[in-house]
């Protein structure tokens, strides 16, 4: 099986996996990145969201091939405490039930922050309908996502 | 699942306590079995609280969090009798033991809203025993009564000498004395924990990423497994040929299960494409042609017959014949998949003597005894490692998931770990039921109702799933129709039972998902015919019954009910009673193309004495957009006896463009504490589909909403 380079948090891995191996599976199975959600493994929930190069992916539809040379960060890496702008907001806000589709919830919203400092609702609606949550945490996601845009979403992050 | 036992005081819990290691240890014994012979056990080191040497509260919890927000509700109740601050509880997760039964079920397990119910005066009882345990080791150490002493923040303080000691000195000597029987519990007016905002003790673990859900275990040699479920349900394996799978590279071992054929491999990308190169032979038995326009009409032949009785007050048809108007309506409501984030999953690791397993489960005691079963050893051979649910909503009270992953372990010699597909776990589900409900009514001169009649064509719930206990009825099949608070003096509702051949499951409020909607929309229908407001009219039906009257007048009040709304919008109004608590909601809507948009709910509950506002408020939501999603959307068809929906491009779930603006309000309560998980989600679709009546002149009678029932009549 062939072997891919990549960076994931910061660090420079080797992985020997077959070609056609979601980053989703090289991260959960191989890199032990449990973080990473497995929802739908069709790119329809958002629960795998992790940063490519900075931008919001979906690790169930990126085969390992597109992750390649690339900066990966998954909910792991996001900020070296556990405290971005974003977790802290998560959790002033009440926001987590079930608690599974929520890291990647985090890792859309620190994507959007990055991109929007100062979000709309609309905004937020376009960035974060990716991301199904069943316990219907929507109304507070969105008030979290205002809530972290006040704390300096952008500035308080670690790697986008 | 329907709370059927109530909770019998007798059966109240003792107490007891037991050194272990170096600390206090407070558990709460379920009294043995009438007939068990000797002395009470000791306690082990699993009870209910331990407070540490370092100081440490550590609160055991029996039960599951799937996000219903027990893990921070039941050390609450602990942390206001014991003087702490719940946030520095540690919650520890118990293994599968008879002693953490739910008093309601009799097993230990989670489900019908009932922990909070169950455990609100046991964990408080546990709380206060040991209290007072910490409160007395003090009293000596000092050489001072203990009504000299004060007991707050984890300290037992004497103010006048400024003596002060902490649990963690204290649990040592405390854990050697007798445990307290009946010590008095706080009254409510002293409460500093209960009642207030809590936020969630589990939170930073999980926006960290790190909280342990069932497929994120981890095990040396741990090996995954992907399995070929026959597409229609009921149909077994006849032969396959695994020559493809075997040469993915990562592949294990192919194996044949009662569920169909198992792809065991290194991790689950190896598994899944090892599975999908299989070629199975399937006998697809009994349920082959069935599609959901056949079982339709067959539900509608059997609706023509009586079925078994399930209530009846007063004559309900001579009443019929006799009113001024009558009104006959037929719902019908289809297959529900739970469609939990995490899909279904399980570890097992079977030893020679001894098995491990490692699911998000709702059960644990139908999890040990059906490991047991599989693997040939005694229950208490079985250790159960209950993780975080990925949601549950009832479809984690099952075992398919648990006896694959047990199977596996014992026939590869190794640890596994079944995972589904989002496929496997859609298609195959245990579903809420589809049902078909003829409904009529009689109306005096006065427009009230003098006759309610109903007769429900479906499947049963717990045939399947207590088969031991099944007599016949199927009470979860009518929950809603039958007992509703409207006073109507002549009442009969009636079950006819249909197996399909789908196998059908709990579904966050069960049998009141569909009921509700049926009996709120009917009721609509009745105000229609008397010309009355359809909130008027409730509240003159529910005269007699104060708590759905309170919730109904205080949704009506703050959603403004008969205040004028924008052009193009109208509101609807449902109530509804179920697992001990009482909500009605207003949905506010619109019709935006071909489809409804729903802009804002208020929510008004009364769930008996609130443990945590924050935890009732967003279980209110949550309900509510998982009953939205169904109503909305939410649809499992069946053609040629096999699922159709796979995915969720074809099963969704409500999106964050679509969620409405939310508002919980709580009605003060002083009763029991009644469920928090469930009672939300049955107003919601006749809340909706009432509302679109007040825009378009149609009834929607059957769900989910379609285009073709939004035009105007």
């Amino acid at each position: 099986m062939p072997v891919y380079s990549l960076t994931v948090n910061g660090r420079p891995r080797r992985v020997t996996v077959a070609s056609d191996t979601p980053l989703l599976w090289v991260l959960r199975d191989t890199l032990a990145l449990t973080g990473v959600k497995f929802g739908c493994g069709a790119g329809l929930c958002g629960a795998c969201t992790v940063h490519l190069d900075g931008a919001a992916v979906r690790s169930c539809s990126t085969p390992i091939t597109a992750a390649a040379g690339k900066r990966v960060t998954t909910i792991e890496g996001l900020h070296p405490q556990g405290e971005h702008a974003v977790q802290r907001a998560w959790i002033e806000e009440d926001v987590v039930q079930c608690g599974y589709c929520q890291t990647g919830q985090i890792m859309s919203a620190a994507a959007l922050l990055a991109q929007a400092p100062h979000p709309s609702d609309a905004d937020i609606d376009a960035a974060m309908t990716g991301n199904i949550c069943r316990c219907g945490t929507y109304q507070r996601v969105r008030r979290a996502i205002h809530r972290a845009a006040q704390m300096g979403g952008r500035a308080a992050g670690g790697a986008p | 699942m329907t709370a059927r036992a109530t909770l019998d005081r007798r059966e109240l819990l003792t107490l007891g306590a037991a050194m272990a290691g170096t600390g206090l240890v407070v558990g709460i014994a379920r009294p043995r079995p009438a007939g068990a012979q000797g002395a009470p056990p000791p306690f082990a080191p699993d009870a209910f609280i331990r407070v540490g040497a370092d100081g440490v509260v550590t609160v055991v919890i029996g039960y599951s969090e799937m996000g219903q927000g027990i893990s921070t509700a039941l050390p609450m109740l602990v942390a206001e009798e014991l003087e702490v601050d719940a946030a520095t509880i540690r919650v520890e997760q118990a293994p599968a033991d008879m002693r953490y039964a739910n008093p309601l079920f009799g097993l230990q397990g989670t489900g019908g809203s009932t922990t909070v119910r169950a455990m609100h005066e046991p964990m408080r009882r546990a709380g206060a025993a040991a209290r007072e345990m910490l409160a007395a080791a003090a009293a000596e150490a000092m050489g001072l009564p203990r009504d000299q002493l004060v007991v707050r923040g984890g300290t037992v303080a004497h103010e006048a000498s400024g003596r002060r000691m902490s649990y963690g000195q204290l649990a040592a000597a405390a854990g050697r004395r007798p445990v307290p029987q009946n010590v008095a519990l706080k009254p409510p007016s002293a409460w500093r924990v209960l009642g207030r905002p809590q936020r969630r003790l589990d939170a930073a673990a999980k926006v960290r990423g790190q909280a342990t859900f069932g497929i994120d275990v981890r095990l040396p040699g741990l090996l995954t497994a992907v399995v070929a479920r026959c597409p229609v349900f009921g149909g077994t394996v006849t032969g396959f040929d695994a020559a493809r799978a075997r040469r993915v590279p990562g592949v294990r071992h192919v194996v044949q299960l009662p569920a169909g054929v198992a792809v065991v491999a290194d991790g689950y990308w190896a598994a899944k494409k090892g599975r999908d190169a299989l070629t199975v032979r399937w006998d697809e038995g009994a349920t082959a042609a069935l599609t959901s326009a056949a079982l339709s009409a067959r539900y509608a032949e059997l609706a023509q017959q009586s079925g078994r009785v399930a209530k009846n007050e007063g004559d309900a048809d001579a009443a019929l014949r006799d009113a001024a108007r009558r009104h006959e309506a037929i719902f019908e409501v289809p297959y529900l998949a739970h469609a939990t984030m995490e899909p279904m999953n399980c570890t097992a690791h079977v030893r020679a003597d001894a098995v491990e397993v490692w699911a998000p489960t709702q059960f644990q005691t139908s999890t040990q005894q059906t490991a047991a079963q599989i693997a040939g050893l005694p229950p208490a051979a079985v250790q159960v490692h209950t993780t975080y649910l990925g949601g549950g909503f009832g479809r984690r009270a099952e075992l398919d998931f648990v006896d694959d992953a047990v199977r596996l372990s014992k026939e590869v010699r190794a640890p596994v770990k079944v995972v589904y597909t989002r496929e496997d776990d859609i298609q195959h589900d245990m579903y809420r039921p589809a049902t078909y409900t003829v409904m009529r009514a009689g109306l005096g001169t006065d427009g009230l109702p003098t006759a309610w009649w109903a007769r429900v064509v479906g499947a049963s719930i717990f045939a399947r799933f207590f088969p031991q206990m099944f007599n016949g009825m199927d009470e979860s099949s009518v929950e809603g129709l039958t007992e509703h608070g409207y006073g109507i003096p002549n009442q009969h509702v009636e079950w006819v039972r249909h197996e399909s051949g789908v196998p059908v499951g709990f579904w966050r409020s069960v049998g009141n998902t569909q009921n509700a909607f049926i009996k709120e929309c009917f009721v609509d229908e009745l105000a229609q015919l008397a010309g009355q407001d359809p909130v008027a009219y409730r509240r003159t039906l529910l005269a007699g019954h104060p708590r759905l009257l309170g919730v109904l007048n205080a949704a009506a009040e703050r959603a403004g009910w008969g205040s004028s709304l924008p052009a193009g919008r109208a509101r609807g109004v449902a109530v509804h009673e179920s697992f001990g608590s009482f909500v009605a909601e207003v949905a506010e809507v619109s019709i935006e193309g071909d489809a409804p948009v729903v802009h804002r709910v208020v929510c008004a509950a009364d769930v008996g004495t609130v443990v945590n506002p924050l935890t009732v408020e967003a279980q209110m939501e949550s309900a509510i957009v998982y009953g939205l999603s169904a109503a909305l959307r939410g649809e499992i068809t069946i053609d040629r006896g096999r699922v159709v929906q796979s995915n969720f491009h074809d099963y969704q779930p409500l999106r964050m463009h679509e969620m409405p603006r939310v508002e919980v309000h709580l009605v003060p309560s002083t009763n029991n504490p009644g469920g928090v998980g469930e009672p939300g989600t049955p107003p919601i679709a006749p809340a909706v589909c009432n509302a679109l009546f007040a825009l378009t002149g149609r009834r929607i009678r059957r769900l989910p909403i379609r285009p073709e029932d939004l035009r105007r009549a």
